[in-house]
């Protein structure tokens, strides 16, 4: 469904601050597939996931959804297709907009946007529905600015945004990395039951090895702009932090204390 | 008492003049509060709002008509600033400085229409000969005039420009103009072409402007190419003015009402300096200052809360140390 090919990318080319942060990477994600993603700081995952929301243009490869080369579309071209949440909790709503009107926006997501009243009433059933199934209490507060919102209460938002309207493809940035521990884990089993539920395609970078284990179906592994490491099904299930970790300092040729303190396992 | 009798006096002036400029402060608000971009296009559209009209009016064009194409002529500036922002990559503050110095060049052609010259820094239109939407000699006229009175023309229309902006900001279009401001990476990832909504944005605001340059113009009696001179300046004091009175940050119909209390205000306080002697020279120094402080003012109070809080946590700290 997602096929990346040769993709490549080199940030500020030509100068000294020339960076590689993607190099000929290959990556075919079938339909349904929840990929956890892992990687020392500078790997390239966010590079990767920016790569194919269309954060910016690639240098080389292609890159297609459903048979589709997405390669040259827009960014918000390519938004109808794409469900984002992000690290930073600010980055996913508008603070000066009420929660509403966010989901409102959301809910708009790859359709033209027109003169009709931005919000219907029948929306609003909707959201408060939606909203309650969050367990946070935000059904009570759908006109208060999302700016008001903590961190958790965001990117739950954010994440019931990004499937409002049914993506092809959910991209996870690790979008807990910025939450306290009860929050993380509340935010991440919300992901899970909105990725199961809607069977979204699903990539999700993480930082928590433990995370990466028992989440998904199946798991990769980038150092250095490329894939080191890729597994799938009984042999992701079967996974342990020690194995894992074994696997990485293999792939990857570094050494083992360092990839724990930056993986933090 | 004299000074407060001329006061006074001098309040229809500013009811008048402060509700059109509401309309410039309007345009100011949606580029620098709503889309966040600083536009300084509006100083050259204001003189070619009140060119364009007077122009097309002395040239036998209906006034209505003409004003409606000084807000047009508007629009055209900030789709010009859009584009150069948009689709020649040049930072929104240069691309708006740029069409302002442009304008100041098609400003004095417009004027200079049919001259010999080709170009004048003014151009006249009398009251007597056309039938202006308004003039300032009217301004206290509840007579035989009264149509003609600013206040009394200047009401229906900021209420129904208000009402319009009001709604479009609320549409599915609006929204998404508004989330462009507020959040461009959001924006984006929910699928909206945030560099249309920039540049429908500047239109909007230019429109304003072009609007309120063709109302003062007529209010006037003349447009000239200095008119707009320091223009996003009074509008921006406009804008801070209103939003302190009303303390409405992020609700649109508060921040347009405020435009034109803040509008009001501003003239008002501007007659008192005079009153009290400062020179006509010297009140783009005054606005420059009071618009300087007021801008400061956010950040000044950011940095001393997080003073604040840093000594509040040394203090314990110390206290920490001593137990
Ligand atoms: N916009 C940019 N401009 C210049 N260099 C960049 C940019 N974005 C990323 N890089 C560089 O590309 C490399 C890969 O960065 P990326 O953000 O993809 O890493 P990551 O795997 O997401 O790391 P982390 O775990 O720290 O989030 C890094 O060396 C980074 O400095
Ligand atoms: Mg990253």
């Amino acid at each position: 469904m997602l096929e990346l090919k040769n993709v490549s990318k080199t940030f500020n080319p030509g100068t000294i601050n020339a960076k590689t942060a993607l190099c000929g990477l290959d990556l075919t994600l079938n339909d349904g597939d929840f990929v956890t993603v892992i990687g020392g700081n500078g790997a390239g995952k966010s590079t990767m996931l920016n790569a194919i929301a269309g954060a910016f243009d690639i240098d080389g490869g292609s890159i297609s959804i459903d048979g589709v080369d997405i390669t040259r579309q827009s960014e918000h071209k390519r938004a109808a297709m794409i469900g984002r949440v992000f690290q930073d909790p600010m980055m996913g709503t508008a603070p000066t907009m009420t929660i509403e009107e966010n989901l409102a926006l959301a809910a708009r997501r790859g359709r033209r946007r027109t003169l009709a009243w931005g919000i219907r009433k029948s929306e609003r059933e909707l959201y408060r529905a939606r909203l309650a199934e969050l367990g946070l209490g935000l059904e009570e507060r759908m006109t208060s600015r999302a700016g008001l919102l903590s961190g958790g209460q965001r990117q739950a938002l954010t994440l019931l945004m990004a499937s409002l309207v049914k993506p092809k493809l959910l991209l996870l940035d690790e979008h807990t990395a910025a939450l306290d521990p009860a929050t993380a884990a509340r935010v991440l089993e919300l992901s899970d039951e909105i990725v199961s539920e809607n069977h979204l395609t699903t990539l999700m970078v993480t930082h928590n090895m433990r995370d990466a284990i028992e989440h998904g179906n199946r798991l990769i592994m980038m150092n250095e702009g490329r894939i080191v490491l890729d597994i799938s099904g009984e042999e992701k299930r079967r996974l342990t932090v020690d194995t894992l970790l074994a696997k990485f300092s293999r792939a990857a040729g570094e050494d083992l204390l360092t990839d724990r303190v930056l993986i933090g396992a | 008492m004299e000074f407060l009798q001329s006061m006074i006096n001098s309040l229809p002036g500013v009811l008048g003049q402060g509700l059109i400029w509401g309309l410039m402060a309007m345009g100011v608000y949606i580029t620098f509060r709503i889309l966040d971009v600083a536009d300084l296009t509006v100083d050259g559209t204001l003189g070619f709002g009140g060119a364009v009209c007077v122009l097309l009016t002395l040239n036998g064009v209906n006034v209505w008509l003409a004003t409606l194409i000084a807000m047009l002529a508007g629009m055209l500036a900030g789709l010009v600033t859009g584009l150069f922002h948009t689709k020649c990559g040049i930072p929104a503050i240069l691309a708006g400085i740029l069409t302002q110095l442009a304008l100041y060049s098609i400003n004095l052609r417009v004027m200079g229409w049919g001259t010999t010259a080709g170009t004048q820094a003014t151009l006249a239109i009398s009251v007597d000969k056309y039938d202006l939407i308004l003039s300032s000699r009217f301004v206290r006229d509840l007579g035989g005039n009264i149509w003609q009175n600013p206040i009394i023309v200047m009401l229906p229309i900021t209420a129904v420009v208000v009402a319009i902006l009001w709604w479009y900001f609320k549409t599915e279009h609006g929204s998404a103009l508004r989330a462009t401001g507020a959040n461009l990476q959001m924006a984006r990832a929910q699928g909206i072409n945030t560099a249309s909504a920039t540049v429908v944005g500047l239109m909007i605001s230019n429109g304003m402007v072009g609007l309120a340059g063709a109302l003062l113009a007529q209010y006037q009696g003349s447009s000239s190419v200095d008119m707009g001179r320091g223009a996003i300046v009074i509008g921006l004091a406009a804008v801070i003015i209103g939003e302190v009175l009303l303390r409405g940050r992020g609700k649109v119909l508060t921040g347009l009402i405020g435009c034109t209390i803040g509008s009001i205000i501003y003239y008002f306080v501007i007659q008192i300096v005079l009153r009290l002697g400062l020179g006509t020279n010297d009140l783009k120094l005054f606005t420059a200052l009071i618009v300087a402080l007021f801008l400061a003012i956010p950040y000044w109070k950011g940095k001393a809360a997080a003073a604040r809080k840093r000594s509040a946590v040394s203090k314990e700290e110390k206290n920490n140390a001593r137990a």
